[in-house]
């Protein structure tokens, strides 16, 4: 009788990488559901037309990469990029504008660093960046959200991405916009004078964000990420809004619930600043990534150039990871205190 | 209620206990033949004090004890020896290794034995030989001698006993088995163990998933002073270092032992075993085995003596092997695959797994690491696997150790968590197992260059001691030559009385350069004589070495030859001496030669006489005895040696005579340890 030879261990865990991979999608539903209701068809085509470049990319960049492309393919995390880089996108972008993101995506800051678990670099964002600086004026026209302006049907959202000079949506300014343009009302006035504001973070914008935070919350449940970075993201980017909220002056950056509840604040917080792959691995590594990337969302969304920032964060967070991972090892069992590992001291 | 710690990570794997516990514990009986591994232990193998043929009664020692980490076995039922052969041993190499085999009579005939009446007043010291020679080893999986665990550390005080009794690995319930079945028994060894340690508590840790367990052990322990400790199930709560937080909250320093926070740890099943070598006074010849997996028909707890083959336990438990058959001795998480199903039980086989291929099935092919974190979520010491397995792929070893990669459990926590199936804990063991091969392969040549290096400098300081006699020589000569000129060219100038003086002294100077010229004749006839003598011996030499066939000839002909030069050179300056003071060279030089060869012919008289002689001696006198002649030349060889660096000969004869001695040198060791084996065996 022949017995099989391997070593321990022989049992194995229920999780796999697709099915994280796959747990991630799930959960970004509830937002893409809120943001289709606010704000039309448009992002589900950026999902679904991006979602099928970003695959076919992926299989590119394997072929000539001389990788196996069924076990790679189905770890889906080209998908997850391009749900991702979807969501992040303005609504009703042409057919080009994501085929360039995509293409940024997957093939620059993906796979020119070796594929999955090898890039430095979130490749969403990295998508998201590489447009914004190239494509300003399409990547800064957002819709009008559902209340204020007409939202247009499936055809217009296909028509608006397949035949982008047809297409003539109304766009008008995002909450975080109209703030950073304030310079003389309260802010309690300038509430009251445009619709776009909503309840607490701007019409549409705070029911995505509260998807995104329930979607973000079962992630959190399903254990597939820590709780670490997102709340020291959310607790740094609050209370920043809490030091600056200066009475609701003209000068005022916002109340906290306005910033946990506009832009990108809860999909960067759950689906951004979580990505394993490009922040600290270590429990207080990821404190500290979250808390920075907080503070660099509020420095940027207040006295910098862009109205939102989580991407440009979450950048120049993945650039201090490694940094951050070398400050933040854990003290090991049995040892006094954590061992610094580099030669670099 | 004490307080109970929490350890970092760990996982929750699914239990699989219940399998094996529908059912006591079972008698295995007597199998056909047993096999004892002379090593069922960490530390040195027992040697066997048996022969074949030889009848052995069960408990009877059959290997004892070798050296301080080594324990007995003894035989676990009566029979014969059939063999003592490398035989496959339970092992995750498949390796051979030395056994007694033993055919059953079946009549499992005792060898009388008596238990210690009263523990309590015995000396702590005496307990511990006894469960040395009991042969007991930790029985919860590593196999460590109980009694050098239990010895007192110099400087270290125990406080704290700890019996664990947590068994956190699935499937594995042989402990769970003894505390519901023998809870009195385990008490009665933790309170032997108490007595000998001295602490001032006694706990016995346990998992919360073993109600039945934990009631039988409270209900044993009332009254004792024992402390019966629960908590959450949790992988790897058993592992020593993690028992030891979640009782204390201390953790035992890296690269320590648990007696450095005043902890002893001690494994349930090995408590038995304690209580039935001091009060039964029985040796460790049996255990509870859990044999359980889908491919087993009748999963259970089997009391099986040591050496059973793992097939006969199989077969008990109605194996039916299915294709890719995994057969595990220990548990899913950390036991390791047998090969071949001859192997025997032994000491530390708490369990074998025999699964179905849906039951474990055979692991995924690995995907790219994430790094999402799961693993540094499960391990429980606070490593970062993601890390290490990193470093691992880029062969960064010195990384590796900063982030303590010798700290690993091995627990397998990490590679049960990753989702990418990536095997985790095969890279880090990998990765251990180079280190140390470079650490080996770094101190060996450390050693050669300490060596080399401390050659090199003998070798100059050597070079320098001649260089500064040489030199001591040379201004000598110069200060005579000197003395000379200064002599005749104060001749040349002086006035006639200083003229008078000068020739008074120089008629001084000469009578007395006449005496030192008798002393040059003697100095020269010295030397003729000294180079002949040596001469003589080195022909002597060289024959017996001739007769005996020696490899050493050709060196010891060099060293005639030369010797022969020298002596023909100093005859010539002798000669040439004499002839220059005018005198005829003396009688007592003609009868040179003759001497030299009588010297030669009797040399190679003995040395035949001897071989003669030898050849009537029986093999180890003839050992010895060339030994003795051996050790003689040697004792020679360095004398000339050292006569040969004093008289500071030419490098090329000190080196000759160096060589020699360090060829004979090697001889002598090597018929030494010939001799000593011979006659150990």
């Amino acid at each position: 009788m022949a017995l099989l030879r391997v070593t321990s261990p022989h049992a194995h865990g229920p999780m796999s990488t697709p099915r994280v991979m796959q747990q991630v999608l799930l959960a970004t539903l509830p937002g893409i559901a809120v943001l289709t209701h606010f704000f039309g068809f448009g992002t589900l085509v950026n999902i679904v037309w991006g979602g099928l470049l970003a695959v076919a990319f992926e299989a590119l960049a394997l072929k000539l990469r001389g990788r196996e492309l069924g076990i790679y393919l189905r770890d889906c995390s080209a998908l997850v990029t391009a749900v991702l880089l979807g969501i992040a996108m303005p609504p009703y972008s042409p057919w080009w504008l994501i085929g360039v993101g995509m293409a940024s995506a997957i093939l620059l800051a993906k796979h020119l660093y070796g594929g999955l678990g090898y890039n430095p670099f979130n490749p969403a964002m990295v998508g998201y960046v590489v447009l914004l600086i190239s494509f300003p004026v399409q990547m800064t026209s957002w819709e009008a959200p559902r209340g204020i302006g007409e939202v247009p049907g499936l055809l217009d959202a296909l028509r608006a991405c397949f035949t982008p000079g047809a297409f003539d949506g109304v766009t008008a300014a995002t909450p975080l916009d109209v703030l950073k343009q304030n310079n003389s009302l309260l802010v309690d006035n300038l509430w009251a004078s445009q619709p776009v504001f909503g309840r607490w973070g701007g019409l549409g914008w705070e029911w995505a964000n509260i998807a995104f935070l329930a979607g973000g919350a079962w992630l959190l449940y399903r254990r597939i990420f820590t709780w670490h970075a997102p709340l020291a993201f959310l607790a740094v980017l609050a209370l920043m809004a809490a030091l600056f909220y200066d009475g609701g002056s003209s000068a005022s950056g916002g109340s906290p619930l306005f910033h946990l509840l506009s832009g990108a604040t809860m999909f960067g917080a759950f689906f951004i600043v979580t990505d394993p792959v490009t922040s600290a691995v270590s429990v207080r590594g990821r404190l500290v990534y979250g808390a920075l990337a907080g503070l660099l969302v509020y420095l940027i969304r207040v006295w910098g150039n862009y109205p939102d920032a989580v991407a440009f964060a979450v950048l120049i967070m993945n650039f201090a990871a490694p940094f951050i991972d070398h400050y933040t090892q854990p003290r090991t069992y049995g040892h006094r205190k954590p061992q610094r590992s580099g030669g670099d001291e | 209620m004490r307080k109970i710690f929490d350890f970092h990570g760990g996982i929750h794997p699914p239990e699989n206990k219940h399998q094996s516990l529908g059912e006591p514990i079972r008698d295995a009986g007597i199998p056909p033949q047993l096999v004892i591994p002379l090593s069922q232990h960490i530390g040195a193998p027992s040697t066997p004090i048996v022969a074949v043929g030889d009848r052995v009664l069960k408990g009877q020692v059959i290997a004892d004890a070798n050296g301080f980490v080594s324990v007995s076995q003894h035989a676990p039922s009566s029979g014969t020896v059939a063999a003592i052969e490398e035989r496959a041993i339970p092992h995750p190499s498949g390796f051979y290794a030395p056994c007694i085999v033993i055919d059953c009579d079946g009549q499992d005939e005792w060898l009388p034995h008596r238990g210690v009446e009263n523990f309590e007043g015995e000396s702590p010291g005496d307990l511990l030989e006894l469960i040395r020679e009991a042969g007991i080893a930790g029985m919860g999986g590593a196999g460590f001698p109980s009694a050098v665990k239990l010895r007192e550390k110099p400087g270290a005080t125990v406080d704290t006993l700890i019996i664990n009794g947590t068994e956190c690995e699935p499937y594995i319930t042989a402990d769970d088995a003894l505390m519901r079945e023998r809870a009195a028994d385990i008490v009665a060894g933790a309170d032997i163990l108490r007595h000998i340690v001295g602490p001032q508590a006694t706990l016995i840790g346990v998992e919360d998933n073993k109600p039945e367990g934990i009631l039988a052990l409270q209900a044993a322990a009332e009254g004792t002073g024992i402390e019966i400790v629960v908590f959450p199930t949790k992988y790897p709560s058993g592992g020593e270092k993690q028992l030891i937080e979640i009782l204390t909250g201390r953790q035992v320093p890296s690269g320590g032992l648990p007696a450095d926070v005043g902890i002893v740890c001690q494994n349930v099943g090995t408590a038995v075993a304690v209580y039935e070598a001091v009060v039964l006074g029985k040796p460790l010849i049996s255990r509870v085995t859990t044999v359980t997996g889908e491919a087993v028909a009748r999963a259970g707890n089997f009391q099986v003596l040591l050496g059973t083959p793992m097939q006969y336990l199989l077969d008990l438990a109605g194996f039916e092997p299915g294709r890719n058959q995994r057969l595990i001795m220990g548990g899913p998480m950390m036991g390791f695959t047998l090969t071949d199903t001859a192997v025997p039980v032994v000491k530390t086989s708490n369990c074998l797994l025999a699964p179905s291929p849906a039951e474990l099935p055979a692991p995924p092919p690995a995907q790219a690491c994430i790094r999402c974190g799961l693993c540094a979520e499960a391990c429980p010491a606070s490593l970062l696997p993601q890390q290490l397995f990193w470093f691992a792929r880029g062969k960064e070893y010195e990384k590796l150790e900063q982030h303590n990669l010798f700290d690993c459990i091995e627990c397998g926590a990490c590679s049960w968590a990753c989702p990418s199936n990536i095997p985790l804990v095969q890279y880090y063991r990998a990765s251990k197992a180079e280190i140390l091969q470079q650490r080996r392969d770094h101190e060996k040549s450390e050693q050669s260059r300490i060596r080399f290096e401390a050659r090199q400098e003998r070798l100059a300081r050597e070079e320098a001691e001649k260089e500064a006699k040489r030199a001591a020589r040379k201004k000598a000569a110069e200060q005579r030559a000197q003395q000379a000129a200064a002599a005749d060219a104060s001749e040349a100038e002086v006035d006639p009385i200083q003229a008078a003086i000068e020739r008074a002294k120089a008629k001084k100077a000469a009578q007395q350069q006449a005496a030192g010229s008798e002393n040059e004749q003697e100095k020269l006839e010295k030397a003729v004589t000294s180079v002949r003598k040596r001469l003589d011996t080195a022909t002597g030499k060289l024959e017996q070495a001739k007769a005996e066939g020696s490899d050493l000839v050709d060196a010891l002909q060099t060293g005639v030859d030369k010797t022969r030069t020298k002596l023909e050179a100093a005859e010539k300056a002798l000669a040439d001496y004499l002839a220059q003071a005018g005198k005829a060279p003396s009688a007592e030089e003609t009868p040179a030669t003759p001497p030299t060869m009588s010297a030669a012919e009797a040399a190679i008289e003995k040395a035949k006489a001897a071989r003669a002689a030898e050849a009537e001696l029986s093999p180890e006198e003839k050992a010895r005895k060339q030994l003795e002649s051996l050790r003689t030349r040697l004792a020679k060889s360095e004398k000339r040696l050292q006569e040969g660096r004093e008289a500071g000969e030419e490098d090329k004869i000190v080196n000759a005579l160096e060589a020699t001695v360090e060829r004979l040198k090697e001889k002598v060791s090597a018929l030494e340890s010939e001799l000593s084996e011979a006659e150990n065996g």
